[in-house]
Protein backbone atom coordinates (compact mmCIF):
# COMPACT_ATOMS: atom_id res chain seq x y z
CA UNK A 1 0.00 0.00 0.00
CA UNK A 2 0.94 3.54 -1.03
CA UNK A 3 -0.19 6.97 -1.33
CA UNK A 4 0.90 9.67 -3.30
CA UNK A 5 -0.53 13.23 -2.61
CA UNK A 6 0.97 14.80 -5.72
CA UNK A 7 0.47 18.80 -5.71
CA UNK A 8 -3.28 18.58 -4.83
CA UNK A 9 -5.33 21.85 -4.67
CA UNK A 10 -8.75 22.33 -4.14
CA UNK A 11 -11.04 25.11 -4.55
CA UNK A 12 -14.39 25.62 -3.42
CA UNK A 13 -17.44 27.48 -5.61
CA UNK A 14 -14.48 28.60 -7.90
CA UNK A 15 -15.40 31.95 -10.50
CA UNK A 16 -17.97 32.67 -7.69
CA UNK A 17 -17.59 35.34 -4.69
CA UNK A 18 -18.26 32.88 -2.22
CA UNK A 19 -14.28 31.32 -3.21
CA UNK A 20 -12.29 29.51 -1.53
CA UNK A 21 -8.96 27.93 -1.91
CA UNK A 22 -9.37 25.09 0.78
CA UNK A 23 -6.14 23.23 -0.12
CA UNK A 24 -3.10 24.78 -1.92
CA UNK A 25 -0.21 22.33 -3.68
CA UNK A 26 -0.02 19.48 -0.59
CA UNK A 27 2.28 16.47 -1.37
CA UNK A 28 3.44 14.16 0.74
CA UNK A 29 3.60 10.07 0.71
CA UNK A 30 2.61 7.53 3.15
CA UNK A 31 4.01 4.09 2.76
CA UNK A 32 2.86 1.11 3.90
CA UNK A 33 2.78 0.67 7.98
CA UNK A 34 2.87 4.22 8.77
CA UNK A 35 1.46 5.73 11.87
CA UNK A 36 0.64 9.47 11.15
CA UNK A 37 -0.46 12.41 12.52
CA UNK A 38 -2.37 15.35 11.13
CA UNK A 39 -3.19 18.49 12.70
CA UNK A 40 -4.29 21.82 12.41
CA UNK A 41 -6.67 24.37 13.63
CA UNK A 42 -10.48 24.15 12.57
CA UNK A 43 -10.90 25.52 8.98
CA UNK A 44 -7.20 24.90 8.28
CA UNK A 45 -8.24 22.35 5.53
CA UNK A 46 -7.61 18.90 7.35
CA UNK A 47 -11.28 17.58 6.61
CA UNK A 48 -10.93 18.79 3.03
CA UNK A 49 -7.57 16.58 2.70
CA UNK A 50 -8.99 13.44 4.55
CA UNK A 51 -12.46 13.90 2.08
CA UNK A 52 -9.70 13.32 -0.76
CA UNK A 53 -7.71 10.47 0.70
CA UNK A 54 -10.81 8.47 -0.42
CA UNK A 55 -12.23 10.21 -3.26
CA UNK A 56 -15.34 11.39 -1.34
CA UNK A 57 -14.18 15.32 -3.16
CA UNK A 58 -12.53 15.19 -6.37
CA UNK A 59 -9.55 17.91 -6.49
CA UNK A 60 -9.70 21.49 -8.72
CA UNK A 61 -5.54 20.39 -9.14
CA UNK A 62 -2.93 17.62 -8.32
CA UNK A 63 -3.84 14.11 -7.68
CA UNK A 64 -4.00 11.27 -5.66
CA UNK A 65 -2.13 7.57 -6.30
CA UNK A 66 -3.04 4.50 -4.89
CA UNK A 67 -0.64 1.99 -5.51
CA UNK A 68 0.44 4.04 -8.28
CA UNK A 69 -2.70 4.58 -9.67
CA UNK A 70 -4.72 7.45 -9.96
CA UNK A 71 -7.76 7.11 -7.94
CA UNK A 72 -9.35 10.00 -10.11
CA UNK A 73 -9.12 8.40 -13.32
CA UNK A 74 -11.98 7.67 -15.52
CA UNK A 75 -13.12 3.89 -14.70
CA UNK A 76 -11.48 3.85 -11.14
CA UNK A 77 -13.12 1.71 -8.30
CA UNK A 78 -13.96 4.23 -5.74
CA UNK A 79 -16.33 2.36 -3.90
CA UNK A 80 -13.30 -0.46 -3.63
CA UNK A 81 -10.92 2.35 -2.71
CA UNK A 82 -13.39 3.62 -0.12
CA UNK A 83 -13.11 0.26 1.26
CA UNK A 84 -9.52 0.30 1.48
CA UNK A 85 -9.30 3.77 2.99
CA UNK A 86 -11.42 3.34 5.62
CA UNK A 87 -12.72 6.57 7.36
CA UNK A 88 -13.95 7.28 10.92
CA UNK A 89 -15.66 10.50 11.03
CA UNK A 90 -15.56 12.49 14.42
CA UNK A 91 -18.60 11.18 16.90
CA UNK A 92 -19.13 7.54 14.57
CA UNK A 93 -21.07 6.32 16.92
CA UNK A 94 -24.04 8.62 15.70
CA UNK A 95 -24.12 6.47 12.72
CA UNK A 96 -25.25 3.71 14.06
CA UNK A 97 -28.81 2.38 13.16
CA UNK A 98 -29.15 -1.26 13.47
CA UNK A 99 -31.32 -3.46 15.84
CA UNK A 100 -28.22 -4.60 16.90
CA UNK A 101 -24.24 -4.62 17.67
CA UNK A 102 -23.19 -7.40 15.09
CA UNK A 103 -26.08 -7.03 12.23
CA UNK A 104 -24.77 -3.02 12.57
CA UNK A 105 -21.12 -4.16 12.00
CA UNK A 106 -22.27 -6.46 9.01
CA UNK A 107 -23.88 -3.70 7.44
CA UNK A 108 -20.40 -2.46 5.56
CA UNK A 109 -18.89 -5.61 4.64
CA UNK A 110 -22.52 -6.69 3.11
CA UNK A 111 -22.58 -3.56 0.47
CA UNK A 112 -19.47 -4.98 -0.92
CA UNK A 113 -21.16 -7.48 -2.11
CA UNK A 114 -19.41 -10.40 -0.16
CA UNK A 115 -21.32 -13.44 0.50
CA UNK A 116 -23.11 -13.86 3.85
CA UNK A 117 -20.78 -16.55 5.81
CA UNK A 118 -17.55 -13.80 4.46
CA UNK A 119 -19.62 -11.03 6.25
CA UNK A 120 -20.48 -12.58 9.20
CA UNK A 121 -16.47 -13.72 9.86
CA UNK A 122 -15.35 -10.28 8.94
CA UNK A 123 -18.04 -8.76 11.39
CA UNK A 124 -16.76 -11.14 14.19
CA UNK A 125 -13.13 -10.56 13.87
CA UNK A 126 -13.23 -6.63 13.95
CA UNK A 127 -15.67 -6.94 16.71
CA UNK A 128 -12.98 -8.75 18.43
CA UNK A 129 -10.46 -6.90 17.48
CA UNK A 130 -12.02 -3.74 19.10
CA UNK A 131 -12.46 -5.50 22.37
CA UNK A 132 -16.24 -5.32 21.99
CA UNK A 133 -17.70 -8.12 24.70
CA UNK A 134 -19.73 -11.36 23.61
CA UNK A 135 -22.56 -10.43 24.80
CA UNK A 136 -23.27 -7.21 23.91
CA UNK A 137 -22.99 -8.52 19.84
CA UNK A 138 -26.93 -9.28 19.88
CA UNK A 139 -27.48 -5.82 21.75
CA UNK A 140 -29.01 -3.07 20.92
CA UNK A 141 -25.94 -0.79 20.36
CA UNK A 142 -27.98 1.89 22.10
CA UNK A 143 -28.01 0.05 24.98
CA UNK A 144 -23.95 -0.03 25.51
CA UNK A 145 -21.60 2.88 27.03
CA UNK A 146 -20.39 5.83 24.94
CA UNK A 147 -16.80 4.04 24.95
CA UNK A 148 -18.20 0.84 23.61
CA UNK A 149 -20.13 2.27 20.87
CA UNK A 150 -17.77 3.98 19.44
CA UNK A 151 -15.78 0.64 19.26
CA UNK A 152 -18.57 -0.68 17.29
CA UNK A 153 -18.85 2.22 14.83
CA UNK A 154 -14.85 1.43 14.83
CA UNK A 155 -15.19 -2.47 14.09
CA UNK A 156 -18.02 -1.06 11.37
CA UNK A 157 -14.94 -0.06 9.34
CA UNK A 158 -12.47 -2.26 10.13
CA UNK A 159 -14.73 -4.87 8.58
CA UNK A 160 -14.25 -3.80 5.24
CA UNK A 161 -10.41 -4.50 6.03
CA UNK A 162 -9.21 -1.38 5.38
CA UNK A 163 -5.35 -0.91 4.58
CA UNK A 164 -5.31 2.73 6.02
CA UNK A 165 -7.62 4.05 8.72
CA UNK A 166 -8.12 7.14 8.92
CA UNK A 167 -9.66 8.36 12.56
CA UNK A 168 -11.02 12.03 12.91
CA UNK A 169 -10.88 13.07 16.48
CA UNK A 170 -11.59 9.46 17.72
CA UNK A 171 -11.57 10.48 21.49
CA UNK A 172 -13.74 13.31 21.33
CA UNK A 173 -16.03 13.79 24.40
CA UNK A 174 -14.48 10.90 26.02
CA UNK A 175 -13.34 9.97 29.75
CA UNK A 176 -9.59 10.10 29.66
CA UNK A 177 -9.49 6.36 30.90
CA UNK A 178 -11.65 6.06 27.64
CA UNK A 179 -9.42 8.16 25.45
CA UNK A 180 -6.65 6.17 26.27
CA UNK A 181 -8.68 2.84 25.80
CA UNK A 182 -9.24 4.17 22.16
CA UNK A 183 -5.88 5.19 21.41
CA UNK A 184 -4.19 1.61 22.75
CA UNK A 185 -7.05 -0.34 20.50
CA UNK A 186 -5.59 2.32 17.55
CA UNK A 187 -2.21 1.60 18.30
CA UNK A 188 -2.91 -2.12 18.67
CA UNK A 189 -4.38 -2.00 14.92
CA UNK A 190 -1.38 -0.87 13.59
CA UNK A 191 0.81 -2.90 15.66
CA UNK A 192 -0.57 -6.17 14.97
CA UNK A 193 -2.67 -5.82 11.89
CA UNK A 194 -0.43 -3.86 9.57
CA UNK A 195 -2.85 -0.92 8.90
CA UNK A 196 -1.55 2.54 8.28
CA UNK A 197 -2.87 4.86 10.03
CA UNK A 198 -3.86 8.62 9.92
CA UNK A 199 -4.92 10.52 13.27
CA UNK A 200 -6.79 13.16 12.85
CA UNK A 201 -6.05 15.27 16.77
CA UNK A 202 -5.70 18.40 18.26
CA UNK A 203 -4.29 17.05 21.43
CA UNK A 204 -0.15 17.35 21.13
CA UNK A 205 0.08 15.07 24.34
CA UNK A 206 -1.79 12.69 22.34
CA UNK A 207 0.20 12.60 18.99
CA UNK A 208 3.50 12.96 21.08
CA UNK A 209 2.96 9.18 22.62
CA UNK A 210 1.52 7.56 20.13
CA UNK A 211 2.15 8.95 15.99
CA UNK A 212 5.83 8.73 14.27
CA UNK A 213 5.52 11.39 11.74
CA UNK A 214 3.04 14.47 12.01
CA UNK A 215 1.76 16.15 9.17
CA UNK A 216 0.63 19.95 10.05
CA UNK A 217 -1.60 21.89 7.81
CA UNK A 218 -2.11 25.75 7.69
CA UNK A 219 -4.21 27.66 5.58
CA UNK A 220 -4.93 24.98 3.05
CA UNK A 221 -1.12 24.29 2.70
CA UNK A 222 1.35 21.26 4.24
CA UNK A 223 3.64 23.49 6.64
CA UNK A 224 5.60 20.83 8.12
CA UNK A 225 6.22 17.53 8.08
CA UNK A 226 8.45 15.24 10.57
CA UNK A 227 9.20 13.28 13.43
CA UNK A 228 6.95 14.64 16.50
CA UNK A 229 10.17 15.73 18.18
CA UNK A 230 11.33 17.64 14.80
CA UNK A 231 7.74 19.21 14.54
CA UNK A 232 7.80 19.95 18.30
CA UNK A 233 11.04 21.91 18.16
CA UNK A 234 8.87 24.40 16.56
CA UNK A 235 6.96 25.80 19.36
CA UNK A 236 6.54 29.36 18.27
CA UNK A 237 5.46 28.63 14.62
CA UNK A 238 3.11 26.21 16.03
CA UNK A 239 1.83 29.28 18.34
CA UNK A 240 1.32 31.57 15.52
CA UNK A 241 -1.15 28.80 14.05
CA UNK A 242 -3.29 28.52 17.12
CA UNK A 243 -1.88 24.98 17.58
CA UNK A 244 0.39 23.89 21.12
CA UNK A 245 2.80 22.23 21.63
CA UNK A 246 2.76 18.97 24.09
CA UNK A 247 2.93 19.98 27.73
CA UNK A 248 5.93 17.93 28.38
CA UNK A 249 7.97 19.91 25.51
CA UNK A 250 6.56 23.29 26.85
CA UNK A 251 7.57 22.55 30.86
CA UNK A 252 11.05 21.45 29.33
CA UNK A 253 11.56 24.69 27.05
CA UNK A 254 10.39 26.91 30.42
CA UNK A 255 12.74 25.36 32.86
CA UNK A 256 15.80 25.73 30.33
CA UNK A 257 14.71 29.46 30.04
CA UNK A 258 14.51 29.99 33.89
CA UNK A 259 18.43 28.47 33.51
CA UNK A 260 18.14 25.01 34.07
CA UNK A 261 20.63 22.81 32.07
CA UNK A 262 17.76 20.39 30.57
CA UNK A 263 17.00 19.48 27.32
CA UNK A 264 14.30 20.70 25.80
CA UNK A 265 13.66 18.12 22.54
CA UNK A 266 11.69 15.82 24.85
CA UNK A 267 7.76 15.16 24.43
CA UNK A 268 6.58 12.94 26.52
CA UNK A 269 5.97 13.19 30.93
CA UNK A 270 7.95 10.14 31.11
CA UNK A 271 10.52 11.74 29.03
CA UNK A 272 10.78 14.71 30.79
CA UNK A 273 10.26 12.88 34.21
CA UNK A 274 13.75 10.61 33.29
CA UNK A 275 15.71 14.42 32.34
CA UNK A 276 14.53 16.34 35.24
CA UNK A 277 15.94 13.17 37.37
CA UNK A 278 18.84 12.94 35.53
CA UNK A 279 19.94 16.66 35.97
CA UNK A 280 18.78 16.57 39.95
CA UNK A 281 21.23 13.62 40.00
CA UNK A 282 18.55 10.75 40.96
CA UNK B 1 -28.03 31.92 50.68
CA UNK B 2 -26.97 29.53 48.15
CA UNK B 3 -27.77 30.06 44.56
CA UNK B 4 -28.25 26.42 44.34
CA UNK B 5 -29.09 23.88 46.77
CA UNK B 6 -29.50 19.77 46.13
CA UNK B 7 -30.56 17.32 48.91
CA UNK B 8 -30.14 13.90 48.42
CA UNK B 9 -31.30 14.04 45.05
CA UNK B 10 -32.38 10.80 43.41
CA UNK B 11 -32.96 10.80 39.91
CA UNK B 12 -34.04 7.48 38.03
CA UNK B 13 -34.75 6.57 34.46
CA UNK B 14 -37.49 4.26 33.27
CA UNK B 15 -36.37 1.65 30.93
CA UNK B 16 -38.58 0.67 28.15
CA UNK B 17 -38.30 -2.98 25.80
CA UNK B 18 -39.46 -2.32 21.97
CA UNK B 19 -42.64 -2.44 22.60
CA UNK B 20 -42.63 0.52 24.92
CA UNK B 21 -43.50 -1.31 28.16
CA UNK B 22 -41.25 -0.48 31.22
CA UNK B 23 -38.18 -2.92 31.40
CA UNK B 24 -36.42 -1.61 34.60
CA UNK B 25 -35.27 1.11 36.58
CA UNK B 26 -31.54 2.66 35.83
CA UNK B 27 -30.75 4.82 39.09
CA UNK B 28 -28.94 7.96 37.60
CA UNK B 29 -28.23 10.04 40.53
CA UNK B 30 -27.70 8.04 43.69
CA UNK B 31 -28.03 10.52 46.45
CA UNK B 32 -26.72 13.62 46.04
CA UNK B 33 -26.46 17.09 48.10
CA UNK B 34 -24.78 19.73 47.48
CA UNK B 35 -24.89 23.70 48.14
CA UNK B 36 -23.61 26.32 45.37
CA UNK B 37 -23.07 30.32 46.01
CA UNK B 38 -23.18 32.91 44.12
CA UNK B 39 -19.81 33.35 42.18
CA UNK B 40 -18.85 29.61 42.65
CA UNK B 41 -16.33 28.24 39.93
CA UNK B 42 -17.56 24.72 40.04
CA UNK B 43 -16.12 21.92 38.19
CA UNK B 44 -17.80 18.96 37.71
CA UNK B 45 -15.45 15.51 36.82
CA UNK B 46 -16.45 12.12 35.95
CA UNK B 47 -16.40 9.01 33.55
CA UNK B 48 -18.42 8.87 30.91
CA UNK B 49 -22.20 8.09 32.30
CA UNK B 50 -21.39 9.12 35.73
CA UNK B 51 -23.98 11.07 35.67
CA UNK B 52 -22.33 14.79 35.09
CA UNK B 53 -25.07 15.68 32.49
CA UNK B 54 -28.08 13.94 34.30
CA UNK B 55 -26.95 16.17 37.51
CA UNK B 56 -27.25 19.36 34.96
CA UNK B 57 -30.38 18.93 33.90
CA UNK B 58 -31.54 19.01 37.23
CA UNK B 59 -30.22 22.54 38.05
CA UNK B 60 -32.03 24.48 35.51
CA UNK B 61 -35.19 22.26 35.53
CA UNK B 62 -35.24 20.22 32.75
CA UNK B 63 -35.42 16.95 34.74
CA UNK B 64 -37.10 16.77 38.23
CA UNK B 65 -35.86 14.47 41.20
CA UNK B 66 -37.25 10.99 41.75
CA UNK B 67 -36.52 11.67 45.31
CA UNK B 68 -35.08 14.88 47.12
CA UNK B 69 -35.19 18.08 46.36
CA UNK B 70 -33.48 20.95 44.28
CA UNK B 71 -33.59 24.64 44.85
CA UNK B 72 -32.35 27.16 42.74
CA UNK B 73 -32.32 30.65 43.67
CA UNK B 74 -34.92 29.60 46.14
CA UNK B 75 -37.33 28.50 43.99
CA UNK B 76 -37.72 24.50 43.95
CA UNK B 77 -37.17 22.75 40.74
CA UNK B 78 -40.52 20.68 40.55
CA UNK B 79 -42.65 23.33 41.34
CA UNK B 80 -44.38 24.22 37.59
CA UNK B 81 -44.59 27.48 38.44
CA UNK B 82 -41.35 28.29 39.01
CA UNK B 83 -39.59 26.91 35.72
CA UNK B 84 -39.59 30.14 34.01
CA UNK B 85 -37.63 31.75 36.95
CA UNK B 86 -35.23 28.99 37.49
CA UNK B 87 -34.47 29.09 33.53
CA UNK B 88 -33.74 32.55 33.73
CA UNK B 89 -31.70 32.37 36.55
CA UNK B 90 -29.49 29.09 34.93
CA UNK B 91 -28.38 28.96 31.35
CA UNK B 92 -27.10 25.99 30.00
CA UNK B 93 -24.52 26.01 27.12
CA UNK B 94 -24.27 22.17 25.33
CA UNK B 95 -21.18 20.48 23.47
CA UNK B 96 -22.15 20.98 19.88
CA UNK B 97 -23.13 25.39 19.92
CA UNK B 98 -24.67 24.63 16.35
CA UNK B 99 -27.86 22.68 18.43
CA UNK B 100 -28.40 26.04 19.99
CA UNK B 101 -27.75 28.68 17.29
CA UNK B 102 -31.41 29.64 16.07
CA UNK B 103 -30.69 32.86 14.76
CA UNK B 104 -29.34 33.70 10.84
CA UNK B 105 -27.02 36.48 12.17
CA UNK B 106 -25.22 36.32 15.35
CA UNK B 107 -26.49 39.49 16.79
CA UNK B 108 -30.65 37.93 16.28
CA UNK B 109 -29.04 34.76 17.75
CA UNK B 110 -27.70 36.51 20.52
CA UNK B 111 -30.99 38.68 21.24
CA UNK B 112 -33.44 35.45 21.02
CA UNK B 113 -33.78 35.17 24.43
CA UNK B 114 -34.05 38.51 25.25
CA UNK B 115 -36.60 38.95 22.89
CA UNK B 116 -38.81 36.12 24.41
CA UNK B 117 -38.56 37.30 28.26
CA UNK B 118 -40.39 40.55 26.54
CA UNK B 119 -37.58 42.84 26.99
CA UNK B 120 -38.19 46.30 24.92
CA UNK B 121 -35.80 46.62 22.06
CA UNK B 122 -33.72 49.47 23.03
CA UNK B 123 -32.75 47.18 26.48
CA UNK B 124 -32.17 43.91 23.71
CA UNK B 125 -29.61 46.09 21.89
CA UNK B 126 -27.53 46.78 24.84
CA UNK B 127 -27.80 43.10 26.33
CA UNK B 128 -26.83 41.98 22.85
CA UNK B 129 -23.80 44.43 22.87
CA UNK B 130 -22.73 43.58 26.43
CA UNK B 131 -22.90 39.65 26.04
CA UNK B 132 -20.93 39.57 22.88
CA UNK B 133 -18.46 42.38 24.64
CA UNK B 134 -17.83 40.30 27.17
CA UNK B 135 -16.82 36.82 24.90
CA UNK B 136 -15.30 39.31 22.69
CA UNK B 137 -16.98 38.85 20.01
CA UNK B 138 -18.68 41.89 18.96
CA UNK B 139 -16.83 42.41 15.66
CA UNK B 140 -18.65 39.74 14.41
CA UNK B 141 -22.44 40.23 15.00
CA UNK B 142 -23.22 40.73 11.63
CA UNK B 143 -21.74 37.34 10.69
CA UNK B 144 -23.78 34.50 9.48
CA UNK B 145 -22.86 32.01 13.14
CA UNK B 146 -22.33 28.98 10.55
CA UNK B 147 -19.32 30.64 8.91
CA UNK B 148 -17.62 31.30 12.44
CA UNK B 149 -14.62 28.47 14.02
CA UNK B 150 -15.86 26.11 16.68
CA UNK B 151 -14.57 28.58 19.64
CA UNK B 152 -16.36 31.46 17.89
CA UNK B 153 -19.83 29.34 17.67
CA UNK B 154 -19.63 28.28 21.36
CA UNK B 155 -19.30 31.84 22.61
CA UNK B 156 -21.59 33.43 20.92
CA UNK B 157 -23.86 30.13 22.74
CA UNK B 158 -22.46 31.44 25.50
CA UNK B 159 -23.29 35.27 25.05
CA UNK B 160 -27.01 34.06 23.92
CA UNK B 161 -27.24 32.88 27.59
CA UNK B 162 -25.51 35.37 28.78
CA UNK B 163 -28.39 38.04 27.57
CA UNK B 164 -30.92 36.54 29.71
CA UNK B 165 -28.51 38.05 32.63
CA UNK B 166 -28.69 34.75 34.20
CA UNK B 167 -26.84 34.13 37.77
CA UNK B 168 -25.35 31.14 36.72
CA UNK B 169 -24.09 29.27 33.70
CA UNK B 170 -23.70 25.68 33.43
CA UNK B 171 -21.65 24.56 30.59
CA UNK B 172 -21.89 20.93 29.86
CA UNK B 173 -18.37 20.05 28.27
CA UNK B 174 -18.37 23.29 25.97
CA UNK B 175 -14.92 22.30 24.90
CA UNK B 176 -15.12 18.90 23.61
CA UNK B 177 -15.42 19.85 19.70
CA UNK B 178 -13.06 22.72 19.96
CA UNK B 179 -9.31 22.99 18.82
CA UNK B 180 -6.38 24.30 21.17
CA UNK B 181 -7.24 27.84 20.36
CA UNK B 182 -11.17 27.88 20.99
CA UNK B 183 -10.55 26.18 23.55
CA UNK B 184 -8.20 28.63 24.78
CA UNK B 185 -11.17 31.71 24.05
CA UNK B 186 -13.54 29.48 25.62
CA UNK B 187 -11.65 29.22 28.84
CA UNK B 188 -11.02 32.92 28.91
CA UNK B 189 -14.42 33.76 28.25
CA UNK B 190 -15.85 31.54 30.48
CA UNK B 191 -13.39 33.38 33.68
CA UNK B 192 -14.19 36.59 32.73
CA UNK B 193 -17.60 35.73 33.40
CA UNK B 194 -16.89 34.48 37.06
CA UNK B 195 -14.10 36.81 37.64
CA UNK B 196 -15.78 40.02 36.56
CA UNK B 197 -19.30 39.71 36.28
CA UNK B 198 -19.50 37.33 39.68
CA UNK B 199 -21.85 35.01 37.42
CA UNK B 200 -21.50 31.21 39.27
CA UNK B 201 -20.01 28.77 36.29
CA UNK B 202 -20.99 25.08 36.88
CA UNK B 203 -18.34 23.53 34.32
CA UNK B 204 -18.52 19.44 33.52
CA UNK B 205 -15.51 18.78 31.41
CA UNK B 206 -13.58 15.89 30.50
CA UNK B 207 -10.14 18.00 29.99
CA UNK B 208 -8.67 18.43 33.92
CA UNK B 209 -6.53 21.00 32.76
CA UNK B 210 -9.96 23.16 32.52
CA UNK B 211 -10.92 22.02 35.92
CA UNK B 212 -7.71 23.85 37.49
CA UNK B 213 -9.25 27.41 37.37
CA UNK B 214 -12.94 26.07 39.58
CA UNK B 215 -12.37 27.19 42.87
CA UNK B 216 -14.06 23.34 44.03
CA UNK B 217 -14.09 20.21 41.81
CA UNK B 218 -16.90 17.67 42.41
CA UNK B 219 -15.95 14.37 41.46
CA UNK B 220 -18.78 12.25 40.14
CA UNK B 221 -18.63 8.19 39.82
CA UNK B 222 -22.07 6.19 39.49
CA UNK B 223 -24.56 8.89 40.65
CA UNK B 224 -22.52 9.97 43.61
CA UNK B 225 -20.23 12.90 44.22
CA UNK B 226 -17.24 10.67 45.36
CA UNK B 227 -14.23 13.77 45.98
CA UNK B 228 -14.61 17.20 46.36
CA UNK B 229 -12.20 20.01 47.44
CA UNK B 230 -10.08 22.78 46.07
CA UNK B 231 -8.41 21.59 42.22
CA UNK B 232 -5.07 21.01 44.30
CA UNK B 233 -6.92 18.98 46.93
CA UNK B 234 -8.23 16.93 44.15
CA UNK B 235 -5.10 16.31 41.91
CA UNK B 236 -3.72 15.42 45.08
CA UNK B 237 -5.34 12.05 44.53
CA UNK B 238 -3.48 11.09 41.31
CA UNK B 239 -4.84 7.02 41.99
CA UNK B 240 -8.28 7.41 43.52
CA UNK B 241 -8.90 9.82 40.39
CA UNK B 242 -7.62 7.21 38.10
CA UNK B 243 -10.11 4.12 39.91
CA UNK B 244 -12.63 7.02 38.31
CA UNK B 245 -11.57 6.88 34.81
CA UNK B 246 -10.01 10.27 35.20
CA UNK B 247 -6.32 11.60 35.22
CA UNK B 248 -4.68 14.63 36.46
CA UNK B 249 -3.57 17.85 33.97
CA UNK B 250 0.01 16.38 32.79
CA UNK B 251 2.09 18.61 34.70
CA UNK B 252 0.51 17.47 38.14
CA UNK B 253 1.20 13.94 36.85
CA UNK B 254 5.07 14.93 36.12
CA UNK B 255 5.26 17.08 39.58
CA UNK B 256 3.32 13.52 41.34
CA UNK B 257 6.02 11.49 40.05
CA UNK B 258 9.18 13.40 40.37
CA UNK B 259 7.88 13.62 44.03
CA UNK B 260 7.69 10.11 44.34
CA UNK B 261 11.07 9.83 43.39
CA UNK B 262 12.47 12.13 45.73
CA UNK B 263 12.40 15.39 44.47
CA UNK B 264 11.94 18.29 46.62
CA UNK B 265 8.41 19.30 45.00
CA UNK B 266 5.17 19.98 47.05
CA UNK B 267 2.03 18.05 46.45
CA UNK B 268 -0.36 18.98 44.29
CA UNK B 269 1.21 21.21 41.25
CA UNK B 270 -1.49 22.39 39.17
CA UNK B 271 0.74 24.86 36.37
CA UNK B 272 3.72 24.70 34.54
CA UNK B 273 5.28 28.02 36.54
CA UNK B 274 4.60 25.88 39.52
CA UNK B 275 6.69 23.40 39.04
CA UNK B 276 9.33 25.33 37.33
CA UNK B 277 9.56 27.38 40.69
CA UNK B 278 9.70 24.55 42.64
CA UNK B 279 12.66 22.69 40.79
CA UNK B 280 14.69 25.92 40.54
CA UNK B 281 14.50 26.07 44.42
CA UNK B 282 15.42 22.84 44.97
Amino acid sequence: MSIIVNHLDHVFSPGTVFEKKALSDVSFKVENGEYIGLVGHTGSGKSTLVAHLNALLEPTGGGIYYDGVDIFSEGYDRKALRGKVGLVFQYPEHQLFEEDVFSDVCFGPKNLGLDRSEVELRAYDALKAVGVKDEHFYVSPFDISGGEKRRVAIAGVLAMKPEVLILDEPCAGLDPKGREEILSLVDDLHDNLGISVILVSHSMDDLAEHVHRILVIDGGKLVMDGEPREVFRHRPELDAMGLTVPEATAIMSDLKRMGLAVRDDLITVEEAKREILRVFGR
Amino acid sequence: MDLIKAKELIFEYVRRDKNGEVDGFKRAIDGISLSIKQGDFIAVLGANGSGKSTLAKHLNSLLHPTEGVVFVDGNDTADADKVWDIRKAVGMVFQNPENQMIGTIVEEDVAFAPENLGIESDRIKERVKESLDIVEMYEYRRSTPSKLSGGQKQRIAIAGVLAMHPKCIVLDEPTAMLDPEGRRDVIRAIRALNDVENITIILITHNMEEAIYANRIYVMDSGRIVMQGTPREVFSHVEELEQYRLSVPQVTRLAYDLRNAGLDIPPGILTRKELCEALCRS
